[in-house]
């Protein structure tokens, strides 16, 4: 009997903001657009609430790639939120590249409220590059990150 | 009646912590009057088997400082805390790998190269540590090292945290204190898992300098100007750990001129100190522009290790992925 190869499937934290990037996968559910279900977004009031603390603990826990989306340049709901997040994705990009971990894991999407289309199809394309990188394999048998328990769990 | 027995221990470390220990000067009498030292290997001879001799639970007191980078580590950490009632992981690379951790960038290959192969190393056989080698009177082993260090509660149970590289001197004043009042009835331990001889803060609250409101259009080398003695070093573009750093040294750093290097570890409630910096200095530069922003970072030449200088091995990734992947 041979086994049939799966794919890769890779797992994907999506950070979304409240306003206008959730907004943008709520109306690509709403208008019934298909998109990979590899992403597990977690909606947040604003792309500058993102902990950059949140994004080391998805990748430490197992996620192959992170997704941080917000409202486009100038569009922010708090007024310049994004750009503050904008600057601590790419010192979190540089981060990440010392830690061997590949930058392009680590993804930024602007999208309006209008624009479900465009997210859906940017996952999809994010899902594919994320499955050329293959899985991050963080964890292994002699240093698992999930081997001990996470310190102060209930502070994040 | 016999004193309560004490038990210090170094792992992976520079031997620093043994140092401040002895920095408490007449304290150090105290300490002699009250416990009984049963096992320093720095200050006394003693032997592992003298401590696996002893009955569990019979040392009072363990400061236990090191990280644990290799099987040797690893043995001493399980067998102190064994025989320890209480475990204090002591010092920086006790509680978060410190400095010893910084390895966990490479591969086991990449630090024994840069050990033993560099051109500034006299090595011309090209002579490699071995773990076992037979010997006509019988195999010699030394410790395995492991593909990254670990922090001590990451192998074992600890009971108190006290951070610092190396602690204080005044701050293990404070605790030696602390634990003969306990003896004497006259005060109780702080509850298991608590961080000691240490603040609650960060740096920045402890230190003296002028704050405003930090707007930086570059990031300095502190070798590179020469800072106003009284503005905050952060807002002078000096990469400055104080916002996520623990307070208790007093700003010692800051106070002398010189930046914050986070030694005393994360804050109360930082749950990744790296992560709380990346927080804290994406938030200062003043620019919404990506064009500006890119050569802005740029000035922070390295910023994994500007950020995880004492913290990469108790940080929430642990290790880098060559690290990682060397255990395979």
């Amino acid at each position: 009997m041979t086994e049939e190869k799966k794919p890769f499937e890779p797992t994907i934290v999506g950070f979304t903001c409240n306003w206008c990037s959730y907004r943008a996968a709520d109306m690509a559910g709403t208008a019934r657009m298909k998109y990979a279900p590899n992403v597990r977004l977690i909606r947040l009031m604003c792309s500058g609430r993102l902990d950059p603390t949140f994004v080391f603990k998805a990748f430490a826990n197992g996620a192959d790639a992170v997704l941080v989306s917000g409202c486009h340049p100038g569009d922010c709901h708090y007024v310049n939120q994004n750009y503050k997040m904008l600057r601590r994705f790419n010192l979190m990009r540089r981060v990440l590249g010392q830690m061997g971990i590949e930058p392009e894991r680590l993804k930024l999407l602007w999208a309006s409220a209008a624009e479900g289309a465009i997210f859906a199809a940017e996952i999809n394309k994010f899902v594919e590059q994320v499955r050329e990188l293959g899985p991050l394999n963080w964890n292994n048998k002699n240093g698992a990150a999930v081997e001990t328990p996470v310190l102060q769990e209930a502070a994040v | 009646m016999s004193k309560p027995k004490f038990a210090m221990y170094w792992a992976a470390s520079c031997g620093g912590c043994e140092i401040a220990v002895l920095n408490i000067h007449e304290k150090i009498l105290d300490v002699d009057a009250n416990f009984d030292v049963v096992f320093w290997p720095v200050a006394m001879d003693a032997k592992y088997k003298d401590v696996e001799a002893m009955e569990d639970g019979s040392i009072l007191l363990t400061l236990f400082n090191g990280g644990i980078r290799n099987d040797e580590n690893e043995h001493v950490a399980k067998l102190l805390r064994r025989k320890s009632q209480i475990l204090v992981a002591f010092g920086s690379c006790a509680n978060e790998g410190c400095v010893p951790g910084l390895a966990n960038f490479s591969s086991i290959k990449d630090v024994v190269d840069t050990a033993f192969s560099t051109i500034s190393t006299d090595n011309p056989n090209n002579i490699r540590p071995m773990t076992a080698y037979d010997m006509p009177e019988g195999t010699l082993h030394i410790p395995t090292m492991y593909p990254v260090l670990k922090t001590l509660d990451q192998v074992v149970d600890v009971d108190y945290y006290m951070p610092g590289c190396p602690p204080e001197s005044h701050q293990i004043a404070a605790v030696i204190d602390l634990v003969i009042q306990v003896l004497q009835g006259k005060a109780e331990l702080p509850p298991k898992g608590a961080t000691i001889g240490a603040g609650g803060s960060t740096v920045c609250d402890e230190c003296g300098r002028k704050r405003n409101v930090k707007t930086i259009k570059e990031f300095n080398r502190i070798q590179m100007i020469q800072p106003d003695p009284e503005l905050c070093l952060l807002e002078q573009g000096i990469p400055c750990n104080g916002p996520a750093t623990r307070s208790g040294c007093n700003s010692r750093c800051p106070s002398a001129g010189a930046q914050c290097i986070g030694c005393y570890g994360p804050a109360e409630g930082v749950v990744d100190y790296g992560a709380r910096l990346v927080s804290a200095f994406g938030s200062v530069i003043d620019s919404d522009d990506p064009k500006e922003i890119d050569p802005i970072l740029d000035g922070l030449v390295a910023p994994a290790g500007q950020f995880y200088r004492f913290n990469l091995a108790g940080s929430l990734l642990r290790a880098a992925k060559p690290a990682w992947k060397s255990g395979d």
